[in-house]
């Protein structure tokens, strides 16, 4: 039901009524079990639980809600880390107060410290990737040898679970030193990974999180728990992996590698040589108004500056005088797979305009005008090239092949991955500087007048 | 070790479900355009909300007077409700403007 567009907002829905009656089920169907498991008869639960609960969920409700109706759909990526880290933090707590319930049962407990430890990484990891993708945090802070240090602490922290699980301390002080290196494991774990893929990490987090649930739904004996996490764990999994592929890099390298690792990321730039000419709005107008074909190659810059409605716009009044408008979109496009997408759906652009980069590569040799907006990482030839280059092998958008190249830009920043663009020195590539939104609206105003 | 293997022995049932889920996972993921893949994640972002039924089992099992767990249990039905509700508000709106033409 998830394969196609129209379907999915059903399935969606589905699965929020499931959620509903899994939660209105677990409280009116609650019996009390002594340690035995044995169901005690005529028991109450107190009346202040009740209203816990009930004022807990109200609040939740409303603040999730409102929330999800507000945001930007260009903060999509902040969102999701911010809402899988507070179903880690729910697993982690759970974890925190069934310990002591248990104690004397291995196997629960098992399950308990696991779900406390991989909740409590998620958690404090998404936390750590909510700031990187906010730009609050925006270097990737890499202590020396941290990928050995890393390793360690992590083997460190699992250890200390086995020990806890094996010692089964009466005193909560274990417990909660558990926690806290978990919660600084998640930390050490996102902060040497820079913000480009920060959504690869997410979908990592998130498939965490998932595996937490199915952890508490052991330890419950609870179906719907065990099956919602382990579904979104092992789908959690499998789109991590979709995107590396997308990006052309191993798992691994994204965790352990990291962009740059060092200085390299300097080594494109010593063979920059040639000049970057740019291109007045009167004349791209014309250039664009006597096309026949334009390819827009929208990437997170115009998503930064709320440029998607501006380019529709402009979409529109070239398809009006007969130039025929397509958009280019890389699998990575955004700041998400499919983020792009959503982001142009959001300003009305019809799906079918919509190309994914298999099938819009071979038309770039027809194209007269490729217009690239806040895209940098995904159209540089380096890619194909440059075997020294950090996102050498990734799969781009050949634009390099059409006719002529204009590329919207603030500055002459690099892009994500922090390397320099050789496209902008070809010799047909034109820069039209200037904030995507700013520029677009001067555009879109020019050909008006032609 | 024997506790762990009992562990295993007596949810056999739950293995196979676990096993099975796997395979329901793997399957649901593999054919989901890359077009969906933002709905997608935040989907699976509002299912593993599904944790807030632990936190209310946790919760209908605290007395009355303990107030350290029923503030530490209040808070995680707190957020897993955050995670759930606005996991499938968000993306039912993402998908509402995938479904406008």
């Amino acid at each position: 039901m998830m394969g196609n567009a129209k379907t999915a907002r059903k399935g969606n829905l589905i699965g929020a009524v499931g959620m509903v009656i899994a939660i209105l089920g677990t409280v009116f169907l609650f019996e009390k079990k002594d340690t035995n498991g044995v169901v005690i008869e005529n028991f109450t639960v107190p009346t202040i639980v009740y209203v816990l609960i009930f004022g807990a969920i109200g609040l939740g409700t409303i603040i999730g809600w409102l929330t999800a109706k507000k945001v930007q759909m260009t903060k999509m990526p902040e969102l999701v880390s911010m809402f899988n880290g507070m179903g880690g933090a729910c697993a982690a707590l759970i974890g925190l107060m069934e310990y002591h319930h248990n104690i004397g049962h291995t196997g629960a407990l098992i399950a308990i410290i696991a779900g406390l430890i991989i909740g409590s990484i998620s958690f404090s990891g998404s936390v750590i990737a909510y700031l990187k993708l906010n730009g609050t945090m925006n270097k990737p802070v890499r202590l020396p040898a941290y990928n050995i240090i890393n390793t360690l602490f992590m083997i460190g922290v699992f250890a200390f679970g086995a020990f806890v699980v094996y010692a089964q301390p009466h005193g909560g002080g274990f417990l909660y030193a558990l926690f806290v290196a978990a919660l600084v494991y998640g930390i050490l774990f996102t902060i040497p990974i820079g913000g480009a893929d920060m959504p690869v990490v997410i979908s990592l987090l998130n498939s965490f999180t998932g595996l937490a649930a199915a952890f508490g739904g052991f330890l419950y004996d609870n179906k719907v728990m065990l099956t919602g996490g382990i579904l979104v764990g092992s789908a959690g999994t499998l789109l991590t992996l979709v995107m590396c592929k997308a990006m052309n890099r191993p798992l691994s390298n994204v965790i352990f590698g990291a962009f740059g690792g060092g200085g390299t990321s300097a080594g494109s730039g010593a063979e920059v040589n040639g000049s970057i000419k740019d291109i007045a709005v009167s004349d791209l107008a014309v250039l664009m108004n006597y096309s026949k074909k334009v390819v827009i190659v929208p990437g997170y810059g115009l998503a930064v500056a709320q440029a998607q409605h501006i380019i529709h716009e402009l979409e529109q009044l070239l398809e009006e005088r007969g130039v025929e408008v397509k958009y280019a979109i890389h699998p990575v496009a955004g700041r998400m797979p499919g983020h792009m997408n959503v982001l142009l759906a959001e300003s009305n652009v019809s799906y079918d305009k919509l190309v994914e980069m298999e099938d819009i590569n071979p038309e770039f040799e027809q194209t007269d005008v490729v217009l690239v907006v806040g895209a940098n990482d995904v159209v540089n030839p380096a890619a194909k090239s440059d075997p020294s280059s950090p996102i050498y092998g990734m799969p781009i958008l050949e634009v390099d092949r059409a006719k002529h190249i204009i590329i919207n830009k603030r500055s002459m920043n690099a892009g994500y991955a922090g390397i320099d663009n050789l496209l902008f020195y070809d010799p047909k590539s034109s820069m039209f500087f200037g904030d995507a939104k700013k520029a677009l609206t001067e555009l879109v105003a020019e050909l008006k007048t032609m | 070790m024997d506790a762990i293997l009992a562990l295993f022995t007596d949810h056999i049932s739950m293995i196979y479900f676990i096993v099975l889920s796997v395979f329901v996972g793997v399957e649901v993921i593999g054919h989901v355009p890359t077009v969906l893949h933002t709905p997608l994640m935040s989907g699976a972002n509002a299912i593993h909300g599904v944790v807030i039924v632990g936190a209310i089992y946790v919760m209908l099992n605290v007395d009355a007077n303990d107030y350290i767990s029923l503030s530490l249990g209040s808070l995680a039905v707190l957020l897993g409700t955050l995670n759930v509700v606005g996991g499938f508000v968000v993306t039912d709106r993402m998908l509402e403007m995938f479904k406008k033409k």
